[in-house]
């Protein structure tokens, strides 16, 4: 199985510093799943020009393959204004309409406020749909106060944090089974 | 419909169309030579003539896994190496090439195949050839309008007077040679949505349709935007043809069908794409409602004259070749449209 965790920002800390504690605890529980974390902070990701995804070059074409490539995601996001950050959107305007179809999906948000609480269902969420993601449903929403000097201070977060782990990896055996049955009905 | 060779009293025309992908077996995992594919693709011309089919045609594709970059030449092969069919592109890309060149590579090769020769022009689906070539891909639209422009106009004025944005302008110019009877028949491709085929009508030219898979209905609704697109603009739908392309595969069984075909479109789209085929999808194909040709003999004469029922359409072309398929598996294909399904098509379809 292979799991991608990709952090949504090129801005600010607590993003990255949630995705470390996420991408540990998923280290720490399934130590045969291969991970890799994509911070879009480390990469230099050009804005989509309509090309198929093979095409991109450079870290584009890292980034692009590699989600192409991964049974689940694990998303990371800030809330800008309202809405996810640009960066990331760009991300899924790089591939293509049906690019998470047989993927997980699962997400985490960090906000300044608890006002943002659902911008994750409402912004984030129809485009994983629209893209064919099955998403685990439960999001762990991470507020500034949870926060201090880089490291979650919250046991709540962190339990939260671990289930969030649990439930990406329990949905995608469960789906990678399920699919796998139903194509070997399909004899052909 | 006979400016384009067309005699819809023969009844629907029946073709063969590769893009000239050169991708692995994938039962094998092996691939065979670029020139050992090419010659393959004169050689499954070659069959196509012999089992009396319509049509046969080549793809042009500048990316990783396809052999047939220079489709033009390929067809120059073909001209020579067949007797009675009809021979095209599938598609050539004009938005990346000069015009008054493809114009002369077709009109030469129509000369040499004794009036066969036919162009469907096409926009591209993948746009990697525009760095190759030396193009901005941000031109993507307007390049191939200007270029499809003028390549219809050669094909209608012996002296051209032609201006435009992307090429050098035109003065008293003559195109040269001239086709065996004045003119080729000119298609534009279209990718098999409704805002695409719109085009087709109001540049008045005849259409084909590529599609990959889904209800023949919906198909319908692109067919007919096209036939009212060409109303519009005071045109005579009656005297325009329309084709339709994609997946054909003929077995004993459809369950047979099913399973020697979709390993190659799977790991093939897979390497062309990025993406493979939902088995969800392919399955779906064999309905007789749906537009793949997929199936035993018989339930694909049923889904053709359904799917000829439905459009009114004069031409299908079938691609079978992608992604490796074995040669014995193409010849047995051919002879099956050869001996039961054209036979079937024609005498359902032919005017009395």
């Amino acid at each position: 199985m292979k799991i991608v965790g990709l952090s949504g920002s090129k801005v600010g800390s607590k993003t990255r510093t949630a995705m470390n504690y996420t991408i540990d605890a998923l280290v720490a529980k399934y130590p045969k799943i291969e991970v890799t974390l994509i911070d879009l902070a480390e990469y230099d990701v050009q804005f989509s020009d309509g090309r198929n995804y093979l095409e991109y070059e450079g870290d584009t074409g890292y980034v692009t393959k590699a989600i192409m490539e991964a049974d689940a995601i694990i998303i990371g996001t800030p809330i800008f204004q309202a809405s996810i950050p640009a960066t990331l959107k760009n991300v899924f305007d790089l591939l293509p309409v049906n690019a998470l179809r047989d993927k997980i999906v699962s997400m985490f948000v960090t906000a300044g406020s608890a006002k943002h609480y659902l911008v994750a269902e409402q912004q984030l969420k129809p485009i994983l749909s629209y893209m064919k993601a099955q998403i685990v449903q439960t999001y762990v929403f991470i507020e500034e106060s949870d926060f201090h000097r880089k490291e979650i201070v919250s046991d709540d977060v962190l339990f939260r944090i671990e289930r969030l782990v649990e439930d990406t990896v329990v949905l995608t055996e469960a789906y990678g089974k399920i699919r796998e049955e139903k194509d070997a009905e399909y004899d052909f | 419909m006979q400016k384009y060779r067309i005699n819809p009293d023969e009844g629907l025309e029946f073709g063969i169309y590769t893009l000239g992908d050169h991708l692995p077996n994938p039962e094998t995992g092996e691939r065979i030579s670029a020139q050992e594919r090419l010659k393959e693709i004169i050689e499954y011309a070659k069959l196509a003539d012999q089992a009396g089919l319509d049509f046969f045609s080549v793809g042009e594709s500048h990316q990783e896994y396809f052999a047939t970059q220079a489709h033009s030449v390929v067809l120059s092969a073909i001209a020579q190496a067949t007797k009675n069919i009809k021979i095209g592109s599938s598609s050539t890309i004009i938005s990346t090439s000069d015009p008054v060149r493809v114009y002369e590579d077709f009109a030469t090769i129509d000369l040499i195949s004794d009036g066969r020769a036919e162009i469907i022009a096409g926009r591209a689906s993948r746009i990697g050839l525009f760095d190759l070539l030396g193009y901005n891909v941000r031109d993507y639209e307007e390049l191939f309008e200007e270029k499809f422009d003028l390549l219809v106009k050669i094909n209608e004025e012996e002296v051209i007077n032609w201006e435009g944005e992307f090429r050098a302008p035109l003065r008293n110019a003559s195109v040269l040679p001239r086709p065996k009877n004045g003119s080729l028949p000119i298609w534009r491709a279209v990718g098999g949505s409704p805002a695409s085929a719109i085009k087709a009508g109001y540049a008045g030219v005849p259409m084909m349709m590529a599609h990959l898979g889904g209800p023949v209905s919906v198909f319908k609704r692109t067919i007919d935007a096209y036939r009212a697109a060409l109303q519009s603009r005071g045109f005579d739908p009656a005297e325009f043809p329309v084709a339709t392309a994609g997946f054909f595969y003929a077995a004993e069984t459809s369950q047979q069908a099913l399973r020697e075909m979709y390993p190659h479109i799977n790991e093939g789209m897979k390497k062309t794409n990025g993406q493979g085929f939902p088995k969800q999808h392919f399955a779906q194909g064999v309905d007789p409602q749906n537009i793949m040709n997929i199936g035993s003999p018989q339930q694909i004469i049923e889904k053709i004259l359904h799917q000829h029922e439905v459009y009114g359409h004069q031409r299908y072309i079938a691609q079978i070749d992608f992604g490796g398929v074995p040669f014995e598996r193409l010849m047995k294909n051919i002879e099956l449209i050869g001996t039961e399904i054209l036979p079937a098509i024609k005498k359902y379809t032919k005017k009395k």
